[in-house]
């Protein structure tokens, strides 16, 4: 019962790593598939590879792609061109036939009766491997060791970076921005800080300049980018019902959203 | 048992068309892991089947072996973005540049 369920899941998370839009859904349904192979390594009477799974997979191979996944930009999408024509249909195909001949051989054939691991496991199972691992396969246990010190150490050289310029230092950084200002008109200070309105005051609504448009420059690039900026007009459509709600009469104000109606007066005005 | 092999199959083969449809040299790497995960299942599977604990060492292996793998290769990824700002796998077609 335990199979079926699991293999259930774990077909159709798999199924949704082929289908994800995005790379951070196709992780999380890994960890699906990853951790219900772990529950399916308990009940084929593996502890061990039960915990190492659940650690190893789940906990630090998983993680390791959030990360790179974090580095690189969580919404770097893929692309739907094909470069080969018909190489995606063509994948399908052989991949369906590939299956259909796995899954067809080996229905027709018969394992035998299951021989279970009762007698194997007698000293317990992390015991009894460690017998096998630290005797008959010690040489392969040490060759790994070798492995991961490589993977290590290439992991580092082919991360770093040798940095070929010096580091720009404040002086520079200053008189750049000095160099730009002259060249190009470029603004000297820093950016305008978003809005801050009454009833709202994030970093996604604009701040607005003297003619009621929104300032871009004042919310974050990566906000634009992803299309969640609000708009400081819109936030006060429902000024007027709040209005009535108080029981303040919405005629006698003046118009709330200072883009279409007159301009707030100033103190030059007031004289 | 054959269901486990059978499921492992099945695994392996998602695993497989994932490689060879996706662009994403990240989820590509994922589908690798995938038919590693698969592998392992048929190799504990087998290991109950037969009643020894070989199978269960070759899993421990093939998972330490994958480990180091994803470690170079993520790191190979993030160096191929670095330079190309890029991490589809059709845009690395030249080793050079």
């Amino acid at each position: 019962m335990t199979f079926w369920i699991l293999a259930t899941v774990m077909v159709v998370a798999a199924l949704g790593i082929l289908f994800a839009r995005k790379a951070v859904h196709a992780a999380l349904l890994l960890a699906v598939v990853m951790i219900s192979l772990a529950v399916l390594y308990a009940v084929l009477e593996a502890p061990f590879l039960f915990a190492v799974q659940i650690i190893v997979y789940t906990g630090a191979i998983l993680m390791l792609f959030l990360f790179v996944m974090m580095l690189i930009g969580v919404d770097a999408a893929d692309s739907t061109v094909e470069t080969i024509r018909g190489q995606r249909g063509m994948a399908i195909v052989l991949g369906l036939a590939f299956g259909s001949v796995l899954v067809i051989g080996l229905s027709q054939v018969t394992l035998g009766t299951v021989v279970g691991l009762e007698e194997a496991n007698a000293g317990g199972n992390v015991e009894e491997i460690a017998n096998i691992l630290f005797s008959h396969y010690v040489f392969a246990f040490e060759a790994t060791s070798a492995l991961l010190i490589t993977a290590a150490l290439g992991a580092m050289v082919l991360a770093h970076r040798e940095r070929l310029t010096p580091k720009p230092g404040q002086a520079e950084m200053a008189a750049q921005r000095m160099r730009d200002y002259a060249d190009s008109g470029k603004h000297l200070g820093p950016l305008p800080s978003p809005g801050v309105y009454a009833r709202h005051n994030a970093v996604d609504t604009p701040a607005l300049l003297p003619d009621g448009t929104a300032a871009e420059s004042s919310v974050s690039r990566v906000l634009a980018a992803r299309g969640t900026v609000r708009s400081a007009p819109a936030l006060a459509d429902d000024i007027v019902d709040v209005r009535r709600q108080l029981g303040d009469d919405p005629t006698q104000m003046p118009d709330p959203s200072g883009v279409s109606g007159a301009p707030a007066s100033t103190e030059e005005d007031v004289k | 048992m054959t269901h486990y092999v059978v499921l492992s199959a099945i695994l392996f083969t998602i695993g497989c068309v994932g490689v060879l449809t996706r662009r994403n040299a990240i989820v590509v790497f994922m589908c690798v892991e995938l038919m590693l995960n698969a592998c392992n299942l048929a190799f504990v599977a087998f290991a109950r089947q037969h009643g020894n604990l070989d199978g269960q060492i070759a899993a421990f292996f093939v998972m330490v072996v994958a480990a180091a793998e994803v470690v170079i290769g993520l790191a190979i990824i993030m160096t191929i973005f670095r330079t190309r700002r890029s991490i589809s796998v059709d845009d690395a077609s030249l080793l050079k540049y």
